[in-house]
């Protein structure tokens, strides 16, 4: 169990030297052969990547704390949208896989619109809906993002009930088991393989959620609104957005990680059957 | 007189509109305390039967009747104890779990569903497995989890569909011997299908021989060995002369059907 955590950090941090070594390497040698395709390389372009970590120690703007220090209280912002968004996205897509299960009219009828909405569309929308209810000026933001996480929740929870054994739910059938009672001992343990594949999905779809979701509504606390403001002065001072970016991915690769250490903790299984 | 254990009454069950028929004007009856075998070709609709009489399938005509009740009423008042050909395990239950399912389905209590699992476990042989997970188990363990599951509510009948098929002959021999054990201790009817005639000759007290498409009964073979049977059994003249009619109705029932 140690042997393999340590292994995995291993593997975590190798693969993340390669990309960094990948991304010092293309700089390289676009910058010393002068290609300008797909695009051309230059300070602006690509940021030296020892600029871009040494960015995060520098203040923010002036008179400001250093940026790593505000990025991580605007990670924590979004973080918590992203949380609710979560929560709420896998509530919903739970109980919109369980529907669709057992009744074949929903399924039909609605799977269409389940799959296809557009979120960013819907974003500016709910952010009117919500606005102004006295609600905190968060929860807009963690429904949009639950927009994005609730739909690989409900198409895995949909496929993960469908896929239980049908000699499991015979033998639950040979004991008079009520509908209820075969759902939660035989079809939803079933679904937890599937619906942790779901979780890790929705997991980083909600810090996606959540960063796009404070745009329309013009949110400045979360790594959002940094993002947005940063772009704006790229010109000047580029390796800021690249630093909020890393701090955007290490948000998202947390709340990936946490995902997949409670499954290790939840789902016990056949070491063959853990999707 | 008492009821008998399972009555089949005209039972013929036609698969689709206008599909195959599996089975066809099925009349047979199981006295209490009976060890019955069905036996037969693939196609013959043995496990089909087995399911009629459990309610997990409606005949098409006729009916089940278990012990004077309905199948239906039986199945919903947990008379009959099912085993499958695949062990049929929660994976994410220990097997003092997996076997206490029933229990905890019927709402029994922490404390009684502890000692029932115990007696279980001590009378299939699996004491000190209780907090093992099915995967730790070889198949034969598995099986007779899935014996000791089925035997929780102490029904009066138990319903098996191949229950050793899946595994070695000489993993199979012995849960044979300990199945022998177990029905003598329960005093259950069992139905019991299977593909193996050794098997079938070797645990019943009859055997119902059947032939395919549409599924049949050909002939009731009584097994006319003395019980308790011991692995000298099998080694008995009676035991061969008993195998060989066995094999030879359900050549009969091949050739007849290549014949049509």
């Amino acid at each position: 169990m140690a042997v393999n955590l340590l292994k995995r950090v291993g593997i975590f941090v190798a693969v993340l030297v390669g990309l960094c070594a990948f991304y010092m390497g293309y700089r390289q040698l676009y910058l010393s052969t002068g290609w300008t395709r797909p695009f051309k390389v230059d300070e602006y372009a690509m940021p030296r990547l020892q600029d871009i970590v040494s960015r995060l120690w520098e203040p923010a703007a002036t008179d400001q704390p250093v940026l790593v220090q505000v990025l991580v209280q605007k990670a924590l912002f979004t973080a918590r949208e992203a949380a609710a968004g979560f929560v709420i996205g896998a509530i919903v897509g739970i109980a919109i896989g369980i529907v669709f299960h057992f009744s074949n009219l929903m399924r039909r009828g609605f799977q269409p619109y389940v799959v296809g909405s557009p979120i960013l569309a819907i974003a500016p929308m709910v952010v009117i809906w919500l606005g102004g209810q006295g609600l905190p000026v968060w929860m807009p933001v963690a429904v949009i993002s639950a927009f994005l996480t609730f739909f690989p929740v409900a198409i895995n929870t949909l496929r993960g009930l469908d896929s239980a054994d049908p000699r499991k739910l015979e033998l639950m059938r040979s004991y008079a088991a009520s509908e209820w009672s075969t759902l939660w001992r035989v079809k939803f343990p079933c679904a937890l393989p599937y619906l942790f594949s779901a979780f890790k999905v929705a997991a980083t779809a909600s810090v996606v959620g959540a960063i796009i979701g404070e745009l329309p509504s013009s949110i400045q606390d979360g790594l959002g609104g940094a993002i947005l403001n940063f772009a704006q002065y790229y010109s000047l001072d580029p390796s800021a957005l690249w630093a909020t970016n890393i701090i955007a991915a290490a948000l998202g690769i947390l709340f990936f990680v946490i995902v997949a250490i409670v499954e290790r903790l939840v789902v016990r299984r056949a070491p063959e059957h853990v999707a | 007189m008492t009821a008998a254990a399972v009555s089949i009454r005209n039972v013929t069950k036609t698969f689709g509109k206008g599909g195959t028929t599996a089975l066809k004007n099925i009349e047979l009856e199981f006295q209490p305390g009976e060890f019955i075998s069905l036996i037969g070709p693939s196609g013959c609709g043995k496990s089909t039967l087995l399911r009629v009489i459990g309610d997990l399938i409606e005949p098409t005509e006729g009916e089940a009747v278990i012990g004077g009740k309905t199948a239906h009423q039986a199945r919903l008042d947990r008379d009959y104890g099912m085993v499958f050909q695949e062990a049929t395990l929660m994976d994410w239950r220990t097997v003092e779990k997996n076997v206490s399912l029933p229990l905890e389905m019927m709402g029994w209590d922490r404390g009684a569903r502890r000692d029932r699992v115990r007696e279980l476990l001590e009378l299939v042989e699996l004491t000190g497995f209780e907090g093992h997970h099915p995967w730790q188990l070889s198949g034969g363990m598995q099986q007779r989890v899935a014996i000791a599951r089925a035997l929780t509510f102490n029904p009066s009948l138990i319903l098996m569909d191949e229950p050793f098929g899946a595994l070695d002959e000489m993993t199979r021999d012995r849960l044979n011997l300990e199945l022998l054990r177990i029905w003598e201790a329960t005093k259950a009817t069992v139905v019991f299908v299977t593909h193996s005639i050794a098997e079938a000759v070797f645990l019943s007290s009859r055997v119902v021989v059947m032939s395919a498409r549409p599924g049949r009964v050909q002939k009731i073979v009584d097994v006319d060995l003395a019980y308790p049977r011991t692995n000298d059994t099998r080694e008995e003249t009676r035991f061969f002369e008993l195998a060989t009619e066995v094999r030879e109705l359900l050549r009969e029932s091949h050739e007849a059907r290549e014949g049509a």
